[in-house]
């Protein structure tokens, strides 16, 4: 990918949270990726996995303990406060907990305008004009939920909210953390459609999280999958869901359910046991504990991400 | 076939609401035989958790139950209970896991006497046997090193550990009947699938009859003998899993199939998903409830509700003017 | 959490149906309450002796008695009108030094809560101190800085009480600066004045309108006891405390010189309580939308 198709360069990014008495924990641990103009990645993991402290050091909410985000040729790790906002427009983000992403006392109109309110853009009665516009746009008839309050709306409702919101900036990056997996099925269906015809009519960028790997292979063209704070397998979603090479891939693969009564998972591809805490200190391969292709070397030295294929990097000693 | 353990017979649940009143579930009939698992599938506000709490008897206060809705349990009409009599039933005789493992623990005691309190209640155990018990069931539902972990409090544990312990608390007192409400929704995915093999594990060890709630078809399609889907507080079609999967009929089961990421259709396709919204059960449409949404919707959907008939296997029922025609799905 | 949940939810069960039965009792409440509002404000202006003009011949006259409506007190000043005037020191300071405290108390627990960290345990410390310092000692201290007058008073007691909404406040704001409504709001370009005034704000003033009359039924019981002590207003001006306070000589002799005015004092209290329940009952229905 050539420097003017990156939208998003991450490099070598680091969370640590203080801990209480027993120093501190490292939630992401030397990330880096890039994410190109109109392009969709899935970031997938297990909860705990350091997959929304990620999403939130992008979104610089706080800002990452180490290493480098750029929008845009723009470091935004290195601006301050106030150059930081001026470029706030230009990435947003959406939540996973669609109702408590709102504020419970605004109406959704006033909630989804909000963000033009903040950066003084138009005046009051074009704002409402945008506002409504945008409702139609994500699916919320303005007649009948402008002035409603989020206690009125479904979960799926509020999230279409959520959306509407942050496209009002007309963002070029959209970070969405897990927003789906509160939903029923049924209503995650919506969502991630809405989500992927607003993604190609605007042109936007796509960080999609989510636990789910099916999910993301509807709506995303790369996936990176990611245990305890770095990341394992990235892959076009073609050659991932066809021949993952990373065992922890095979594992998330292998736990989808499936829609058919006779199917029964490969016992070698499921996951024993639970993952270790990201407060261990782990030599070696942090994956070693649960991975049934785990030899000696693995508590050794920990795989470095390896390109394997046409934009397929794995970081396994031992890839199937 | 011997008696079955569990029969609910058109059973009603009315929430007054102002001056409205909410039909949470309407006329819900259905058998379940000792060590047989029935899902019931639906999205939220389906009536399927409110029809798991008239089972336990835990509506809340100003639920009516209208007539002639029964529920017999081993012979025994729950409705001529005393309250004392239903109290001692549920946690012994009736287990219950419920969705979020956080909310259901106590966070301030040991999981070890979260799980010890209702043997020493119901079983009258003594302090020493019930802990000794509870080591026993930790191991049961897969946590190593019971012995230690026995001592922890619920922030100590992972999700999907709290929902291990949640199982191990409802089969302290050996129930008869499982009933679990979503027990994997508030979890990981890589978990769920450890979790509901547990669960069927734990009930055909134990010939259990369990009651299995999902809003996903794809958790109940290889774990349940029966599934009911059940739309806007009815059950809308019912039959033994392989057979429902196989033909499926109603237009409403097929659309909450077809709503799931599957991975075998192309990548990137547009899902499809079911427009609209659940209907508001306190007003609901004459006819099919499902019609405002269903494509295949015509007049007569919306004037007559359709009932519950079989055509060619007997235990597969369905109500829908249009099925879907058989063979139709993958 | 489908709309139909929220319906079943928001009918919160039996709430409402006692809601609607203690109707009465709260249209009972709020209009004793606009009544001796209305009163206290027009007092100037009824049919009544001055509050401080002396009927030598009746001294501790019973209600009735010469003219005088409610009585009069051990100095032969008409209770009514002393009633009347004494509304405005209550009311004035029932309602006023809440909104000092909340004032005071919620800038310093928004900030705690909001900013956490060094800017937290500071004010918390100060907190502390303040909620260990015995509150007649910090009354005294200050009526000695500002003179009896009825605005110092008012300040007193809303410094005493700030502490304590500031703890409220400050846990209200921690509870309302995790949700991920603040994150969107930051993710927006929204500064921290902004966060702050526009997503804190309005969602910790709802609850605390609540405590407010709360506080309002115990600055008026406070008031009540200060005056026993000679720390309220200064006499000749009427206090409802001053009121029950000089009758105490003759309490038992002429019981209706204290206790027209308790009474008075305990029907307004009672009816800001009854108030404050029914709000409250009103925020958790909201709240258990949410």
């Amino acid at each position: 990918m050539n420097d003017a198709d990156t939208l998003l360069r991450v490099e070598n990014l680091a969370v640590e949270f203080p801990a209480g008495n027993r120093g501190r924990v490292r939630a992401v641990a030397d990330v880096s990726f890039d994410l190109a103009r109109g392009e969709a990645l899935g970031l997938v993991g297990e909860s705990g996995c350091g997959k929304s402290s990620l999403a939130r050091a992008i979104m610089q909410l706080p800002r990452p303990t180490s290493g480098t985000v750029a929008l845009d040729g723009e470091k935004l790790t290195a601006l301050d406060a106030a150059n930081l906002r001026s470029l706030r427009p230009r990435f947003q983000m959406i939540f996973q907990n669609p109702a408590a992403s709102l504020n419970p006392l605004r109406t959704i109109g006033r909630a989804i305008e909000a963000p033009l309110r903040t950066l003084g853009r138009h005046d009051a009665a074009e704002r409402t004009r945008l506002a409504r516009e945008m409702m139609a746009a994500v699916g919320l008839d303005p007649l009948q939920f402008y002035e409603r309050r989020p206690s009125q709306l479904s979960g799926g409702q509020c999230q279409r909210v959520s959306i509407a919101r942050a496209l009002m900036t007309e963002p070029r990056l959209l970070v969405c953390d897990e927003p789906v997996s509160s939903l029923d099925v049924s209503i995650q269906a919506q969502i991630i459609n809405l989500l992927r015809e607003v993604q190609q009519t605007r042109g936007l960028s796509l960080l999609f999280i989510s636990h789910d790997l099916a999910i993301v292979r509807h709506l995303c063209d790369r996936v990176a999958v990611m245990y305890l704070g770095k990341l394992c397998e990235v892959a076009p979603v073609g050659a991932l869901f066809s021949a993952p090479r990373h065992p922890y891939s095979r594992a998330l693969l292998a736990a989808i359910p499936r829609l058919d009564p006779k199917h029964r998972p490969a016992a070698s591809d499921l996951l024993p046991g639970e993952p270790f805490s990201p407060m261990d200190s782990i030599e070696g391969c942090s994956f070693r504990a649960r991975c049934p292709r785990a030899r000696e070397d693995c508590a050794v030295q920990q795989p470095e991400l390896c390109e394997i294929g046409a934009g397929h990097l794995v970081a396994c000693h031992h890839p199937s | 076939m011997s008696e079955p353990l569990l029969v609910v017979d058109k059973l009603s649940v009315h929430l007054p609401c102002g001056d409205r009143i909410v039909r949470a579930v309407d006329e819900v009939s259905f058998t379940l035989q000792r060590g047989q698992t029935l899902a019931l599938v639906g999205e939220s506000g389906s009536g399927k958790s409110m029809l798991c709490r008239a089972i336990m008897g835990l509506l809340p206060g100003r639920a009516r139950l209208p007539a002639p809705g029964r529920i017999v349990f081993a012979g025994q009409d729950l409705g001529v209970l005393k309250a004392s009599e239903r109290a001692g039933l549920c946690g012994r005789r009736i287990g219950m896991v419920l969705q979020d493992p956080l909310s259901a623990l106590n966070p301030v005691m040991k999981i070890g006497r979260q799980i010890a309190e209702p043997m020493r209640h119901h079983l009258g155990m003594t302090r020493v046997q019930a802990r000794e018990r509870s080591i026993e069931l930790l191991r049961a539902v897969g946590i190593a090193q019971a012995e230690t972990r026995i001592d922890c409090y619920p922030h100590q544990l992972s999700g999907g550990m709290r929902q291990r312990v949640v199982i191990a608390i409802a089969l302290a007192c050996e129930p008869q009947l499982l009933i679990a409400d979503e027990p994997t929704t508030a979890l990981d995915v890589t978990v769920q699938a450890e979790i509901l093999d547990l669960l069927a594990r734990l009930q055909r060890e134990r010939n259990m009859a369990m009651i299995l709630v999902s809003h996903n078809l794809g958790v109940v399609a290889g774990r349940a003998h029966e599934t009911a889907v059940m739309y806007a507080g009815r059950v809308v079609e019912q039959a033994p899993t392989a057979e429902l999967f196989a033909r499926m009929r109603m237009r409403y089961t097929r659309a909450l199939f077809d709503a799931i990421p599957r991975l075998d259709d192309p990548a990137q396709a547009m899902l499809t998903a079911i427009g609209g919204q659940s209907p508001d059960l306190a007003a609901l449409p004459g006819g099919c409830s499902f019609a405002p949404r269903c494509a295949r919707a015509e007049e007569r959907c919306s004037d007559q509700a359709p009932m519950l008939v079989s055509d060619g296997h007997a235990r597969h029922r369905y109500a829908c003017w249009f099925p879907c025609a058989v063979g139709a799905t993958a | 959490m489908s709309a139909t949940g929220c319906s079943i939810r928001a009918c919160g069960g039996g709430a409402s149906r006692v809601d609607r039965k203690a109707g009465g009792v709260f249209w009972l409440a709020v209009a004793w309450l606009a009544l001796v509002a209305v009163l206290a404000v027009s007092a100037a202006w009824w049919p009544l002796p001055a509050p401080d003009q002396i009927d030598w011949v009746r001294l501790t006259a019973k209600p009735g008695d010469g003219g005088h409506l409610l009585g009069t007190d051990n100095l032969g000043r008409d209770i009514a009108a002393r009633l009347l005037f004494g509304a405005r020191v209550s009311l004035f300071v029932g309602f006023l030094a809440p909104c000092i405290g909340l004032l005071a108390g919620g800038l310093l627990g928004i900030l705690a809560g909001f900013y956490r960290g060094t800017i937290d345990a500071l004010i918390v410390v100060v907190i502390d101190t303040l909620l260990a310092f015995p509150r007649l000692v910090l009354l005294l201290v200050v009526a000695f800085v500002f003179g009896s007058s009825l605005f110092s008073l008012t300040l007193s007691l809303g410094i005493v009480i700030a502490p304590s909404l500031a703890l409220i406040v400050r846990a209200l704001t921690i509870r309302i600066a995790e949700r991920e409504f603040i994150l969107a709001a930051r993710a927006a370009g929204a500064n921290d004045a902004a966060i702050i005034l526009r997503e804190i704000l309005p969602n910790v003033l709802m609850p605390m309108l609540v405590y407010m009359l709360v506080m309002t039924g115990l600055v008026i019981v406070a008031e009540g006891s200060l005056g026993f002590l000679g720390l309220s207003v200064a006499s000749p001006m009427p206090s409802w405390g001053g009121m029950i306070a000089e009758g105490r000589d003759v309490l038992a002799e002429h019981p209706h010189v204290s206790m027209i005015p308790a009474a008075v004092m305990f029907l307004t209290v009672l009816a800001v309580n009854l108030i404050g329940d029914r709000m409250r009952g009103w925020l958790d229905v909201r709240e258990s939308q949410l």
